[in-house]
């Protein structure tokens, strides 16, 4: 069988062998490996231009990538590079990291380029052809195994000592649960977190730069990021929110959520700024038609109705978070949240 | 067998080897591996990109992993990146940005990565399309195919781990939404948000959870997978396209030594050369346009990385679809990012068992199929593409609105329609192209190849000349039977297993094969049908 080295005997003696000569060998090697080279082909005739002319082109290739590893080290060494320090008088450093890109890439590039020549070129084009052997084994081969398996197997008993085996299966079980059980160690109980913000009743509306806000403040048609007056309240990730100032028929028309009638102040509503849909913060806002854009996946939601979702996959409207203003003139909010805010989760009945 | 010591040789390498030998007993497998014949085609050439592309993440991702510090704590950036000086940001986010302005050669390395992980994602999609379209996956290769599937998967979830740990305004939205994807699956997503998160979003951990993930759990499965991919390409040896020679028992192709090595080498170092200069040349993922994440901004526009961007298409086309039940809730946001990429992965691992079903095709399959010869799998495949390119360009609907001018719920519902009306219409177009394409080759095996010759006949009418690819009954008809292999439609394409003739466009050199000769003329005369009379008895 080709493939499989020959049995002792079969194959050429060690003094045959001492008589082979390489070419021989490699045809004896190819038989016991169940390859033949079916055809050959010189691409070049040997001392031919052609073949001085492929030379050169693969050297070329080689010295090419050579230069210009050296020039990468050079540059990699010797520009100038830190752009934003102020030591960078020429503007050289801003060719830095594409020098480098280019040097490396050609070196690598042309590295390649002359090996596939050289392939191409200068080796020998040849089409072998190689046996396959694959598919189900030899019946005696499949026999014997099979035989050797069951006959291990039925001698542990392990199909007639029924306490053994269902013991086995209890404890394998116990112990694969057992293997899992420390990754409990990252269970973190939800608890309220999800219902709460940091909002507080009377607590001051900020913007990112941490001033109140009055309401002259903002002209109508205009809305204002906030934030809640605790520390970090910049960086909240559910205290986010949106104050907004509606034009004057908009106002007219505001059609507040049943039981969120006195959550607006006069011409001001203010909304969570976390999508209801996949959390991210609605940061769009047409002045014009007071539509409140999520720029991920395109929900839309209308701040003259209780920013009710009027397009794309959000199904909820934004929460609103009721305020008003303080004896001092500044927003407050007049409690925290009524429903969670950002993206629904199963716990939540809607 | 004989002696365990050998004949001592006259060279030192030889020496060298003999004595490697008698350590190891190495002879017989080494020249089997140097023996082993690989067929010759640019297609078997795609997943070797990916292959190279994962060892060029692996270089170029340790490197990365010397500065890169996966930590949340808060500080205020010092480094040389002056518009952002003095603003607080995370040990993360601060170290990406060293790692771009005060790493000498750094940012080449960064953007490295990231192009070699966009290539690497990208090369195993077009090696699966390939597999595919070919029926590499058949008996015996399922299991390979399988491996392949999860190896897709894998890499997806890698580069999304990756492109969340630089911090980054984008990749913190990005976190963002994968915590909203957690909290939306039913009965368990509050508690295992909680789980991953350490808390409510976004916590203090997550970043150096994902980049443990990132840099050893996930690459250490992806270089098994990888290794079993191989080794079961060596085993059960490479498949080959049908043509002169080749059968189901053989491989015909070059031999792994000298000129197989050497063109793969090659080829790894033009693939690291390209990426080397994309990483160089092009930029990508300007983390320090982005600023720090803070979770009351965003910029419009935001993509992630394209091999998610079908995701983020079907996020967007899912209709707001809230579920009640007794109390509880299952948010639109469950069925396009975590049902839909579910079933769609689960299909593709299925396929070849499904086929093998429908088919009841139990054989060994190591010829391969031209995507014409098996219409129905070809129309499939094209169909699932078509559901795919159009989720994924949805994923960018803004964009094409905002540069076509076109209304936003307009591209919204574009992709709502397109996604159910295209798919029948890209398998219909397919299969009727496979037919298309059927027919013309035996056209060609029965009439001949164009040879662009018009000939005028002794009463005036014209015939274009056709050179037949064998023997021609009384008819003029060919007798080839089709083999499933390429059928030559061009002169400079008529030839056996030599090299083919170079040129492009036209000829290089003198194509071997004769148009028609006075010699064949004697035999048969051309009628007006462009056949040959037949002879007179």
């Amino acid at each position: 069988m080709p493939g499989n080295p020959p049995q002792p005997g079969s194959g050429p003696s060690d003094a045959d062998l001492a008589r082979m000569s390489r070419e021989d060998l490699v045809t004896l090697g190819g038989e016991m490996d169940g390859v033949k080279v079916i055809y050959a082909e010189q691409p070049v005739e040997p001392g031919s231009a052609a073949e001085r002319r492929a030379e050169r082109q693969v050297a070329a290739a080689f010295t090419g990538a050579g230069l210009s590893a050296l020039a990468f080290m050079v540059i990699f060494v010797a520009w100038p590079w830190q752009v934003e320090t102020g030591g960078d008088p020429s503007g050289l450093a801003v060719l830095y990291t594409p020098l480098l890109g280019l040097t490396m890439g050609s070196a690598l590039t042309l590295v390649g380029v002359g090996a596939v020549l050289w392939a191409k070129k200068l080796m020998p084009y040849e089409v072998a052809v190689q046996e396959r052997h694959e598919g189900a084994s030899p019946e005696i081969e499949r026999q014997t195994t099979a035989a050797t398996l069951v006959s291990g197997a039925t001698s542990t008993g392990i199909a007639r000592r029924t306490v053994v085996k269902r013991s086995l299966g209890f404890g394998g079980l116990m112990l694969g649960l057992m293997a899992v059980f420390p990754l409990g160690g990252l269970i973190k109980k939800p608890g309220n977190a999800l219902y709460e913000t940091p909002w507080e009743p009377g607590m001051r509306l900020l913007t990112l730069k941490g001033l109140p806000i009055r309401p002259q403040d903002m002209r109508p048609g205009s809305l204002q990021t906030v934030f809640p007056a605790v520390a970090g309240g910049a960086r909240s990730a559910d205290g986010v929110s949106m104050l907004i100032r509606l034009l004057p028929q908009q106002a007219a028309d505001f059609r507040p959520r049943e039981g969120q009638e006195d959550f607006h102040w006069n011409d001001f509503v203010a909304y969570s700024k976390i999508c209801t849909h996949a959390g991210c913060p609605v940061s769009l806002y047409e002045q014009e038609t007071a539509r409140i854009l999520c720029p991920c996946h395109q929900s839309q939601f209308v701040a003259t109705d209780g920013a009710r979702s009027i397009f794309g996959p959000a199904t909820r409207s934004l929460p609103q978070l009721p305020v008003e203003v303080d004896d001092d003139g500044y927003f407050v909010a007049k409690s925290d949240y009524l429903e969670p805010i950002g993206p629904a989760f199963w716990e939540r009945s809607s | 067998m004989s002696s365990r010591t050998a004949a001592r040789p006259a060279t030192s390498v030889g020496r060298g080897a003999s004595g490697l030998d008698e350590r190891l007993t190495i002879a017989a497998p080494l020249r089997r591996t140097l023996n082993k014949v690989f067929p010759d085609h640019w297609s078997f050439l795609l997943g070797e990109i990916a292959l190279y592309s994962f060892i060029i993440l692996l270089l170029t991702g340790t490197y990365l992993t010397f500065f890169f510090d996966a930590s949340m704590q808060e500080i205020a950036y010092e480094g040389s990146y002056a518009p952002l000086r003095g603003i607080e940001m995370s040990r993360a986010y601060a170290t990406s940005l060293d790692i771009s302005f005060d790493v000498r050669g750094g940012l080449l390395i960064r953007q490295i990565h990231h192009w070699a992980a966009l290539l690497f994602v990208a090369s195993i999609v077009v090696h699966l399309m390939r597999t595919f379209f070919t029926g590499a996956f058949r008996k015996p290769r399922e299991a390979n195919w399988v491996i392949g599937v999860g190896l897709l998967v894998l890499g997806l979830l890698e580069g999304v781990f990756g492109y969340s740990l630089t911090d980054d305004l984008l990749s913190g939205t990005g976190l963002r939404i994968i915590n909203a994807i957690f909290l939306s699956i039913p009965v368990v997503g509050t508690w295992l948000s909680f789980a991953i998160f350490d808390g409510e979003f976004p916590g203090t951990v997550i970043i150096g959870r994902f980049y443990i993930l990132h840099v050893l759990l996930i690459p250490g499965i992806l270089l098994a997978l990888i290794s079993a991919h191989l080794l079961l390409v060596v085993k059960n040896k490479h498949t080959q396209y049908p043509g002169a020679g080749r059968t189901e028992d053989n491989v015909v192709g070059k031999r792994m030594f000298p000129v197989f090595a050497a063109k793969s080498t090659g080829f790894f170092m033009v693939v690291f050369g390209i990426l080397a200069a994309l990483g160089g040349l092009v930029q990508i993922n300007p983390i320090w346009l982005y600023g720090p994440y803070n979770p009351s901004q965003v910029s419009a526009g935001s993509q992630p990385d394209w091999y998610i961007g079908f995701l983020d298409g079907s996020t967007r086309l899912f209709p707001p679809w809230d579920i009640n039940l007794f109390g509880y809730n299952i948010p639109p946001l469950f069925w396009p990012t975590i049902v839909l990429p579910g079933l769609l992965f689960t299909l593709l691992a299925l396929y070849p068992f499904i086929e093998a079903t429908l088919t009841k095709d139990r054989e060994y399959h190591n010829l391969l199929q031209r995507p014409r010869d098996v219409p129905v799998r070809t129309a499939i495949g094209a169909m699932a593409l078509s559901f795919y390119v159009v989720l994924w360009i949805s994923g960018g609907n803004d964009l094409i609105a905002d540069k076509f001018n076109i209304s936003l719920n307009a591209m919204t519902w574009i992709g709502r329609i397109g996604l159910i009306v295209v798919p029948p219409i890209a398998y219909w177009v397919a299969y009727r192209m496979c037919l298309g394409l059927q027919m013309h080759d035996r056209e060609v095996l029965e009439h001949g190849v164009e040879t662009g010759i018009i000939r005028r006949l002794p009463h005036g009418e014209f015939i274009e000349v056709h050179q037949p690819l064998g023997q021609v009954d009384a008819h003029g008809h060919g007798s080839l039977q089709y083999g499933g292999a390429p059928v030559p439609k061009r002169m400079n394409h008529v030839g056996g297993m030599t090299r083919a003739v170079k040129g492009f466009f036209t000829p290089l050199e003198e194509p071997p094969a004769r148009p028609v000769t006075s010699e064949d003329e004697k035999q048969a005369e051309l009628t007006g049908s462009g056949r040959p009379k037949a002879p007179e008895a």
